[in-house]
């Protein structure tokens, strides 16, 4: 077994989770990576799209922006944000790859404002960008991101983008449509997924070396294990070598 | 039709279809040559008070030239479309900042601050954690529906995003029912801007308009405007405009003054031109941290220079955008 670190696992993870002939909203940096690398691998019919309007691309290097030039490079479509975004409210888009400050119990993310008042703001992040719209519309949303008891809280300062909302059938309740939600939560400690009846988070598969007790040190809210907890299967050499080697050979994303 | 819920945020422009239509009514539909100056046209186009829409990605097709000269004119009390707005809001936000008054003071935010992959400006935080500049949430797509609304002639358009969140709550969109099949949907008011610019590839001395690559929502946004200035990479002949006519991007009638900028979307991405320039773009978010080092180089940059060219010039010239059309077409140096 080879040598790895925390992000060459995420990403990992967060490729092996797209499947072959489905279409995936990315943004840049690890979800970008993640699809590239899924690409290379187990689904080369895998379909990425940028919201900006970049659709099918053979991505060539690695964005830096979700609307430079690279995210049309010999791409199928070079077209407008409401294309994009109405592809997914459509029904069109499986999956889509969210960041965030904050996330909670039910997969409701932050990326607005740290502070009580939202005029006043103590530290005032991007806000939605086009989250939300995607959390909204895509049929299911992933997040990856590092796992620490800041970022995985109780109750977020500001909803800026859906998950389960406060729970069991709140988000067809506020009107967002059915069967669409966050599906899983890729972190540096485990694989985390939502529990059928409480909607609340949970823990799919640790991590190599990662124990149940430190996963719940380091979010701040109760967490369980699933019924059925697995071992993340490490890279394997030819995930790395296709990571290293194709996906990131300058190690924007995983570092190295 | 019943609101079944209605966010808080302050509605910074007028949405209704009758008043637009009103204000397009008195706009020239005759084919006249518009090719001036970008400080003409920002001295002509844009007074204090205006609502401004800026087109492209925030660090993709910019039109940089006009967002300098905004500032460097002095444009007091503007609201602006905060619409993946990154290295364009960077540069607005000094106009608060150098004690020249208050360049931007409403902003509809679907994401400012931020510069994507690149992290965040800490003197565009600075104003927007000021609490001088009054803001309203959006998303992405809802702002480009508000676009799209004014674009389409009509007050608001449906749909199914932004629903049970905060970022609905301090919007001014409101939540109602579909007269056909009872779903509840978000509904979002038409922007209609006094003023809108785009850069694009090509245009015509009459503003008939290519653009290559991604539109993001500039054919909606040039349509919304009340005026609307165009920089392009080039001029190019009416003939060839007529020659391809299914090319044509933005039609003369909806623009108001051409400006030929060459290099305009420099520090940002120019599809097919050449990409951006990184490290400007680095320079400019680590100066923000020193405020004396940020007041010399926007002096440098910005407010001791006359025109685009000039800035070019001075932030690595025809060397350095030579090494940026090697890095879009992605040539080894």
């Amino acid at each position: 077994m080879s040598d790895y670190n925390a992000m060459e696992l995420m990403v990992t993870c967060a490729s092996r989770l797209l499947e072959n002939g489905r279409t995936v909203a990315v943004g840049t940096g690890a979800p970008c990576s993640a699809a590239m690398l899924a690409q290379r691998l187990h689904a080369p019919d895998l379909t990425v799209f940028f919201e900006a309007g970049g659709v099918a691309p053979q991505l060539p290097t690695m964005p830096i922006s979700v609307g430079d030039s690279r995210t049309f490079f010999r791409g199928l479509m070079a077209t407008s944000m409401c294309e994009v975004m109405e592809t997914c409210q459509r029904g069109l888009m499986d999956y889509t790859f969210l960041g965030g400050a904050q996330i909670d119990p039910y997969g409701n993310l932050n990326s607005t404002m740290i502070g009580d008042d939202y005029a006043n703001p103590r530290v005032r992040f991007p806000g939605s960008g086009g989250a939300n719209d995607l959390a909204s519309l895509c049929w299911r949303t992933m997040v990856v991101t590092n796992h620490d008891p800041r970022r995985f809280v109780e109750r977020l300062d500001f909803m800026t983008t859906p998950g389960y909302l406060d729970g069991p059938g709140a988000r067809e309740a506020a009107g967002l449509m059915p069967e669409t939600g966050p599906y899983r939560v890729i972190t540096d400690l485990a694989i985390l997924g939502y529990h059928d009846q409480t909607r609340r988070m949970e823990v799919l598969s640790l991590h190599p070396g990662v124990t149940l007790d430190e996963v719940q040190q380091q979010t701040g809210f109760e967490i369980e294990a699933a019924s059925e907890l697995f071992g993340t299967e490490p890279p394997s050499e030819q995930e790395l070598r296709v990571l290293r080697e194709e996906v990131d050979p300058n190690g924007y994303v995983i570092g190295r | 039709m019943d609101t079944l819920e209605q966010g808080s945020g302050k509605l910074f422009t007028d949405p209704s279809s009758v008043a637009a239509r009103a204000d397009f009514r008195q706009k020239s539909r005759v084919m006249t040559e518009k090719v001036t100056t970008v400080s003409d046209a920002v001295d002509r186009l844009l007074s204090d008070g205006d609502y401004l829409a800026i087109g492209g990605f925030g660090g993709d097709r910019i039109p940089t030239a006009v967002i300098h000269e905004v500032i460097r004119q002095n444009k007091q009390d503007l609201g602006f479309a905060g619409h993946t707005s990154t290295h364009d809001f960077q540069v607005m936000c000094a106009g608060n900042l150098m004690g020249r008054g208050q360049v931007l003071a409403r902003v509809d935010n679907a994401y400012v601050v931020g510069l994507e992959a690149r992290g965040l400006s800490r003197q565009a935080r600075r104003v927007m954690e000021s609490g001088e500049v009054e803001f309203t949430e959006w998303s992405n797509y809802t702002l480009a529906l508000r676009f799209r609304a004014a674009a389409m002639g009509v007050p608001f358009l449906p749909a199914h995003s932004v629903l049970g969140t905060d970022t609905m709550r301090h919007s001014a969109a409101r939540k109602i029912v579909c007269p056909f099949t009872d779903e509840p949907l978000v509904a979002v008011p038409a922007l209609y801007p006094d003023l809108a610019v785009v850069h694009v590839h090509e245009s015509d001395p009459f503003g008939n308009c290519r653009i290559e690559g991604i539109s993001v929502a500039d054919l909606d946004v040039a349509r919304s405007a009340k005026r609307l200035i165009i920089t392009c990479e080039r001029l190019i002949s009416n003939d060839e405009i007529r020659s391809n006519p299914t090319r044509t991007a933005i039609p003369y009638y909806c623009v108001d003054a051409v400006c030929e900028v060459p290099l305009g979307s420099y520090p940002g991405n120019m599809p097919y031109e050449y990409y951006s320039d990184e490290e400007h773009i680095r320079q400019w978010l680590d100066v923000e941290e020193d405020p004396d080092e940020y007041r010399r180089f926007l002096d440098h940059h910005i407010f001791e220079v006359s025109d685009h060219r000039e800035y070019v010039r001075r932030a690595g010239g025809l060397d350095r955008l030579e090494e940026l059309r090697r890095l879009e077409f992605m040539e080894t140096p």
